[in-house]
């Protein structure tokens, strides 16, 4: 049976001003959902709630996988129960060699139970696979030797996290603008690699402004944000409505949640929370 | 333990009294007393002197009691047998070494070297033997470049006190290519080392030697008060590395210094991981134009452990390079503080000098004080500084919880990664190995 992350009524805030107003969603596995909305909007914040960022507060509503609520896992218990982030802006962790790094991720995400200290899948296994699935997004083997993101291009970063995710295999992988900052060629193969990689074990809630990614990823539903809440569901239609036409007559057919964008952007002398 | 089977007679406390019988029981040649006795005046006239506030007004030794340590008396040590019986050695066990030296409690315990080593000439063994059968070699280094008795109080307490310590020696042009490796131990309560590592590498000759400390108990309480001495001629290399990873009720004290003369090159590493105050004072000394060094430090301080480093990097000829790069990680209400300066002299110039101190915090309860700093003379010189110190960043933690690691399994991640740096720069794999694996146990992740 296919699994369900399911968002009710999510209110969240950052630094007690709230930024979520009721945002609710159900993705499941196998589904590919995508997310667009104006800057501000609340996109991020949903993507970081969703993983259990300490910054984001959740004052009201659930997340739930398969009917239990996730709301009070840390971060490394909600990415042990299949949930994904591919990050918008990707940390790098000095001296930490990607191999490293995966091992142990892959480990932890494929025996929840295992606990610090416990074994490490077999190195010469994790290897091969790790080749394996370098190969398949066209990435030089020679990365997994390197520091975590340290040096890496934009495009490589990127990359890093789509390898991350083709690793880890999550149920529900969440993409904050994995397209953004790239240029065409590097768009082309994260969008490729993504497309391989989704299937009916994997939910996918992609955050973009680009086409692109949802060329290769055709989404079967569309969630418009503004103003912190979902103000319109459609399909692959309405992304590609939005791209073309941006988001003038969304504002317009959402009065209220226009105004309310527009008093935040008078107000915003705090800026977005997003990490660096 | 075997090694105190009896009761050791002890030199206590550190009088004039105590030093004329310790001296009488030594029976060394007349240069040899004569260092001592001028260490002792010097030591008697340093203990009423302020102690330089530069180097240890962040230190607070006010717990520190001399008189609670004594040497044990040189007499009552035993064979080889009782060697390393108990120590919990890091690196002892890792590879095949050209050659070993052990000292316990002050005296030696097991001495060894290559037959190939020893027929050219090359010398490895214990300062107390070899003062009396090779006082010619020795005699012109001992105590008289590196490090004088005169330097300071702690200088000149080991000046008249050392009790042995390994001599490494390396003819003209003779290269060593196996790594050699000596052991400190400390093992009875209250014991004193009064350890004296002095290694002279002549024209062009090259070695590997790896250094340790050890207490055979984490209980038994002791004192270190040490000096090394590296003394390196034209074009000859030396890689050395000292692991202080005494229990945590051991006090250490050490002076440490290296000559660099014309084309040779030093790479010195130190890590500190044991020692409940540990300050070191360790000075490089590039004398000869082309000569260069590479320092390298990992520290990692716990509970309520002070480690403190004062280095100096000293540029006398032109043409010379030093780098050194420390990292220090501090848990829990442990303390960490450097202090560091390149001095470049007037005829110094083009002189590359480097100095940084990476500090990483992993509670709210720690502190690391690092304060770089130069002195430059010479006008046409390249010297850089730097130093950071921070806690561990959320925001990597969190990427690391994103992808299945605990919290904790995640900031162990960081604190490794943040030493790989270093190890990065270390050459001799074991050490990098047995230093990832000396903090991993620290850390709590490994047995």
């Amino acid at each position: 049976m296919s699994s369900l992350l399911k968002i009710t009524d999510l209110h969240v805030s950052v630094d007690e001003k709230p930024i979520l107003k009721g945002v609710s969603l159900n993705l499941r596995q196998g589904e590919t959902h995508a997310l667009m909305g104006p800057n501000g909007s609340g996109k991020s914040t949903l993507a970081y709630t969703l993983v259990g960022h300490p910054k984001y507060e959740v004052t009201d509503g659930t997340i739930e996988i398969d009917g239990t609520s996730i709301n009070e896992l840390d971060p490394c218990e909600r990415a042990r129960l299949g949930l994904f982030l591919a990050f918008q802006y990707p940390v790098t962790i000095p001296g930490v060699k990607v191999a490293d790094f995966l091992r142990h991720a892959v480990t932890n995400i494929r025996t929840p139970e295992r606990k610090e200290g416990e074994g490490l899948i077999p190195m010469r296994d994790f290897r091969k696979e790790l080749k394996a699935r370098m190969e398949e997004l066209g990435m030089d083997v020679e990365f997994a030797r390197r520091y975590l993101n340290e040096g890496f291009s934009g495009g490589e970063k990127k990359r890093m996290e789509i390898l991350q995710l083709a690793m880890l295999q999550p149920k529900f992988a969440i993409l904050d603008e994995t397209d953004s900052g790239l240029d065409s060629d590097a768009v082309r193969v994260v969008s490729e690699g993504l497309r391989k990689l989704s299937g009916p074990q994997m939910g996918s809630l992609i955050i973009t402004h680009h086409e692109r990614l949802l060329e290769y990823n055709v989404p079967q539903f569309t969630h418009v944000m503004l103003a912190g809440r979902i103000v319109e569901t459609g399909n692959a239609d309405l992304a590609h409505e939005l791209h073309n036409h941006g988001y003038a007559a969304v504002r317009e057919r959402h009065p209220v949640e226009a105004a309310e964008e527009q008093e935040v952007q008078q107000k915003s002398v705090a800026p977005i929370a997003v990490p660096v | 333990m075997s090694v105190i089977s009896s009761p050791p007679r002890t030199v206590s406390p550190f009088n004039a009294e105590a030093f004329e019988q310790f001296l009488s029981t030594r029976q060394e040649p007349a240069w040899v007393s004569d260092l001592r006795s001028r260490s002792f005046e010097a030591y008697r006239e340093l203990l009423v002197t302020e102690l330089d506030p530069e180097e240890w007004k962040r230190i607070d030794t006010r717990a520190f009691r001399p008189e609670k340590f004594a040497i044990r008396d040189g007499s009552t040590a035993q064979g080889g047998s009782s060697e390393a019986a108990g120590f919990a050695t890091l690196l002892a066990d890792r590879a095949e070494f050209a050659g070993v030296v052990s000292h316990v409690d002050g005296a030696c315990t097991r001495s060894t070297l290559s037959e190939s080593l020893a027929t050219k000439g090359v010398l490895f063994g214990n300062l107390s033997d070899l003062v009396r059968t090779h006082g010619d070699v020795l005699k012109p280094h001992l105590m008289t470049k590196a490090i004088k008795p005169e330097a300071d109080r702690f200088a000149a307490w080991h000046g008249a006190f050392w009790t042995g310590g390994t001599v490494l020696y390396v003819p003209r042009n003779v290269e060593i290519t196996e790594p050699l490796y000596s052991l400190i131990g400390l093992a009875a309560e209250g014991a004193a080392d009064f350890s004296h590592t002095l290694i002279i590498l002549e024209e062009g000759a090259s070695a590997t030697l790896l250094e340790e400390t050890s207490s055979a108990s984490a209980t038994t309480a002791g004192l270190h008060v040490g000096a090394v001495e590296l003394l390196l001629a034209p074009r000859s290399n030396l890689r050395y590395v000292q692991l202080q990873n005494w229990n945590e009720k051991t006090w250490h004290f050490g002076h440490q210094g290296g000559r660099v003369e014309r084309d040779a090159s030093l790479q010195w590493t130190v890590a500190g991981l044991g020692a409940k105050l540990a300050h070191i004072h360790q000075e490089v000394y590039l004398d000869g134009k082309g000569a260069s060094a590479q320092v390298n430090g990992v520290t990692f301080a716990t509970d309520k452990q002070l480690i403190s480093y004062y280095t100096q990097q000293t540029h006398n000829a032109p043409n010379t390079t030093s780098d050194l790069l420390y990292k220090d990680v501090v848990r829990d209400k442990a303390r960490c503080v450097w202090r560091g300066m390149i001095k470049v002299a007037k005829d110094a110039q083009k002189t590359d000098g480097y100095q940084r101190n990476d500090g990483l915090l992993m509670s709210d309860t720690c502190r690391v004080d690092a304060i770089p700093g130069l002195e430059i003379e010479a006008d046409d010189v390249r010297c850089t500084h730097g130093a950071t110190a921070g806690q561990v960043d959320e925001e990597q933690l969190f990427y690391g919880m994103c992808r299945g690691l605990t919290r904790s399994e995640a900031m162990h991640m960081i604190v490794t990664g943040f030493f790989q740096r270093v190890y990065d720069r270390i050459p001799v794999e074991i050490v990098r190995e047995t230093l990832g694996q000396a903090v991993e146990r620290k850390l709590g992740i490994r047995e």
